[in-house]
């Protein structure tokens, strides 16, 4: 047995200035095996895995692969030693090709001086062959969708030939049927005898792929076992350490009369062609659909971050021109986007900065923002959300994505909304506070307010909403009642137009 | 046969298309290839008004100048490939001007700076080149060193080094009583060497010099460099994502050095070129240099963004550069009304060429 082993860590601690990050914690990784790496944000896992790639030197700990004592310096070094990382956060050069990208940092070469392009074909075709990725390794990464950029990032782990291959969430941009084809890699590559570690907040899918589950929470190890020996309450419970009973909060809204009509909404620049629908105020709308369907275009449209081509929206009977986002704020509108930190937060500002963003206006008197309005108006967002953070005063990007997530949807709140449109609002964000989301949406409902939510977790649309719309390939499949709907169904619809 | 079959397709792509598309299709062919028309259109007219304009002659002042100016453009395209740029480009180059005039002066000169040299020979000739390229790439490599190590922006540092050099300059100038004055008397070996004949067309009665060939062979080198190298590439991958190529193992910090260390030489270059081609040199030569060769190159698509750019696109907007300065000149105007019309013409080269990079949603 001990010699299956691969990658052994034992006694990692890791300390920064204030917080104990790492305590004592050990892992060890078989041949062969998917082994779960599981916590809520801030449990420890990805400064494990730093500690591992050498982003951060450890205090003290010892890390042996196969059996010999390593101290990776930084990633290359830890790729060199068949040691590699499927980042959840694409790391990509996106104006170069995907060849360029997967040899990067090695390049092979003729004579040393030119590089050989055709043997970086010849390999990058193999690779994709092997792992059944259908992708022109001379296209750009930048004209290719998130999904396929990261059938990219692995075929590249792939390529080193590794030994151990660490995937940080790498669903979360996925469909279901590209997590399919990722979990048919995964285990091509368990079969092979590569060890890999799997870091994910779904709780179905770590349960479906992995071997081994390891539970981490507030930088302790907490439970390592085989994974048909633990149910998905179990996993919660380690996790949050209390019991959690309900993955959705009681649905307790009750739609009114028809709000937002959407009439034949075509895009100028995307695939998105007549759509029309209505929302009703207190109701949550959900939008479901493959990567790439048009549901954020959707979205984008309404709100006017996009160039419509045709359609009307008309709030209340009011027909709502929103040419721009500064214009549909006006008129009651707020987008909570896709990618939080791309087009969400200001990392390198503080709370109070990203909370009254939207709504700088109110606090102008005579030309100059009032302090002490601005801060009254932080407190009520961070109190009304539960936001758990030191001081007003800090950085959003040290808080969790939870937490940060909370932020902007108080940004959005202190406009004034009447309608609220939520793209994947729980991407990337643990159990405990996805469910403190789910809740918010809810109360919002609650408050006479139409939400549209869009989302990739079929459980959570089915969960949280009143009616759901299924688009497929750019346009309305179909809609269906949430509370009588099943999975098929929906997946059917958004199979329709593909 | 293809040809014919793309060129149905894209009709029939035309055909159906409804009103409003035709139109921003049309507008979208005309705004793309705007710089082109206008190019064309401002080429015309300046031949109309002087007839000179498109003779032998004046193509080729129009090549010898673009020639002349080339090197240091393909020397700041790769800075600005890494989303940086190089305010000291100009001041480099004018070191190395005076440099090269200083090593190279008639011997027989009543008023030598150095006067224990060698003699001119081509041997001389080549380590004096030898030895400015290797100032440019000193300088170059402080400017790559702090940029890659203190991650400041090239914009700082470069600004920094722009006013070092200057100084630098400023005191060359004074070596042996010159008192700042300009070096000139330079040797004939010299500029036979740069910037003489190297072939005659006889027919248009005109003569291409030496640093033609020069440039030609510098922008094959380059685009080698460029396109068919590890280093290349890591450049474009550091200008793309400097922390992809990190966590793929590029070295970020060698790839920067070197980007700056090889534009420093060919900056040294230019200046050697240079001072052939005037033949008397002084503290101010160099001066805004770089601007122009800024301007080349993002009229030619080196874009700020970074991890875009190509050899081709450079040597283009160097031309376009000169054939506008060129037209300016024979079409008589103020020249303090050039600098606003060219001032202008950069603008909207660039907002028209950003058009199409921009991602539109």
């Amino acid at each position: 047995m001990a010699e299956d082993i691969l990658l052994r860590m034992t006694n990692i601690t890791k300390t920064f200035p204030g917080v104990k990050a790492l305590d004592n914690v050990h892992l060890e990784l078989e041949k062969g095996t998917v082994h779960a790496l599981m916590g809520e944000n801030g449990a420890g896992k990805s400064t494990l895995m730093k500690c591992l790639f050498g982003i951060y030197s450890k205090d003290s700990g010892q890390i042996y692969l196969e059996g010999r004592e390593i101290n990776f310096r930084n990633s290359k070094e830890a790729l060199q030693n068949g040691v590699a990382m499927v980042h959840q956060e694409l790391n990509q050069a996106l104006k170069r090709s995907v060849m360029d990208n997967i040899w990067l940092g090695r390049y092979p070469t003729i004579g040393g001086i030119m590089v050989d392009e055709a043997k970086m074909y010849r390999d990058t075709k193999a690779v994709f062959e092997e792992l059944g990725v259908n992708v022109d390794p001379k296209r750009i990464m930048s004209t290719m969708p998130v999904s396929q950029r990261q059938m990219v990032e692995i075929a590249k782990a792939v390529s080193y030939n590794s030994k151990v291959i660490v995937f940080d969430e790498p669903t979360s941009s996925l469909t279901e049927e590209e997590v399919e084809h990722l979990f048919r890699i995964i285990n091509m590559l368990r079969d092979r005898g590569v060890g890999i570690i799997y870091i994910s907040h779904k709780l179905a899918e770590i349960k479906r792929i992995s071997d081994v589950i390891t539970v981490m929470r507030d930088g302790t190890h907490v439970v390592t076992k085989p994974a048909d020996k633990l149910e998905v309450g179990d996993i919660i419970r380690y996790m949050v350490g209390r019991e959690l009973t309900n993955q959705f909060p009681p649905k307790t809204n009750v739609p009114g009369e028809v709000t937002l009509e959407v009439e034949n909404l075509t895009a100028q620049y995307s695939l998105l062609k007549d759509v029309s629908f209505t929302a009703r105020a207190g109701e949550v709308l959900g939008l479901a659909g493959l990567d790439g369907s048009g549901r954020t275009e959707t979205l984008e449209n309404i709100f006017g971050s996009a160039t419509r081509k045709t359609g009307t929206i008309r709030f209340k009977g009011k027909v709502c021109r929103n040419r721009n986002p500064r214009e549909s704020i006006k008129n009651g509108f707020s987008l909570l986007t896709e990618e939080r930190r791309a087009t969400g937060i200001f990392a390198i500002e503080n709370i109070r900065e990203n909370t009254v963003i939207s709504s700088l206006k109110k606090h102008q008197h005579f030309g100059l923002l009032s302090s002490k309005s601005m801060k009254a108006d932080t407190q009520w967002s961070i109190d009304a959300m539960h936001t758990k953070t030191p001081s007003q005063e800090t950085k959003i990007r040290s808080l969790s994505g939870g937490n940060q997530q909370k932020v902007i949807i108080g940004r959005w709140l202190l406009t004034d909304p009447e309608v609220l449109l939520l793209d994947e609002p729980t991407r990337g964000i643990d159990v405990g506070a996805k469910y403190e989301i789910y809740q918010l949406i809810l109360d919002l409902a609650n408050r006479g307010k139409t939400v549209l939510v869009v989302s990739s977790e079929m459980p959570e649309l089915l969960g949280i909403c009143d009616r759901i719309l299924v688009m497929s390939g750019g346009r309305l499949a179909g809609e269906v009642d949430a509370r009588t709907t099943t999975q098929e169904e929906i997946m059917t619809l958004a199979a329709k137009y593909v | 046969m293809a040809k014919t079959n793309y060129f149905k397709r894209k009709q029939e792509e035309y055909r159906a298309l409804d009103s409003l598309d035709r139109r921003r299709f049309w507008t979208n062919g005309l705004l793309n290839n705007a710089l082109y028309i206008l190019m064309a259109a401002f080429i015309i007219f300046t031949a109309i008004v002087n007839k000179n304009f498109l003779g032998p002659s004046s193509i080729v002042n129009i090549i010898t100048l673009a020639a002349a100016s080339l090197p240091m453009a393909l020397g700041i395209g790769g800075c600005i490939v890494l989303t940086g740029t190089d305010l000291s480009a100009g001041r480099v180059f004018g070191l190395a001007a005076g440099m090269s005039a200083a090593f190279l002066q008639n011997r027989a000169a009543s008023k030598l700076i150095f006067s224990k040299l060698p003699a001119t020979t081509g041997g001389w000739i080549i380590a004096v080149m030898l030895m400015v390229m290797l100032a440019g790439a000193v300088i170059g490599l402080v400017n790559g060193f702090f940029v890659a190590k203190f991650s400041l922006h090239p914009f700082i540092v470069t600004l920094a080094t722009q006013l070092i050099t200057y100084g630098l300059i400023l005191m060359f100038f004074q070596i042996n009583g010159n008192g700042g004055g300009p070096i000139s008397n330079l040797a004939k070996e010299f500029k036979t060497a740069v910037s003489g004949p190297a072939f005659r067309i006889e027919k248009w009665n005109v003569s291409i010099p030496w640093y033609v060939i020069f440039a030609i062979i510098l922008v094959a080198i380059m685009w080698f460099v460029w396109n068919k190298t590890r280093f290349g590439k890591n450049m474009f991958a550091v200008g793309s994502n400097t922390e992809a190529a990190r966590v793929s193992g590029v070295n970020v910090f060698m790839t920067t050095m070197l980007v700056h260390t090889l534009a420093g030489a060919l900056y040294g270059f230019s200046g050697f070129v240079e001072a052939a081609r005037l033949g008397s040199v002084t503290a101010a030569t160099g001066l805004n240099n770089e601007c122009d060769a800024i301007a080349a190159c993002v009229i030619g698509g080196v874009s700020f963004v970074g991890g875009t750019g190509n050899i081709g696109g450079i040597v283009l907007g160097v031309f376009v550069l000169r054939i506008i300065f060129v037209a300016l000149n024979m079409l008589g105007i103020n020249p303090n009304l050039q600098y606003i019309i060219k001032g202008a013409i950069i603008l909207a080269a660039c907002s028209l060429d950003m058009r199409k990079y921009l991602v539109r949603k």
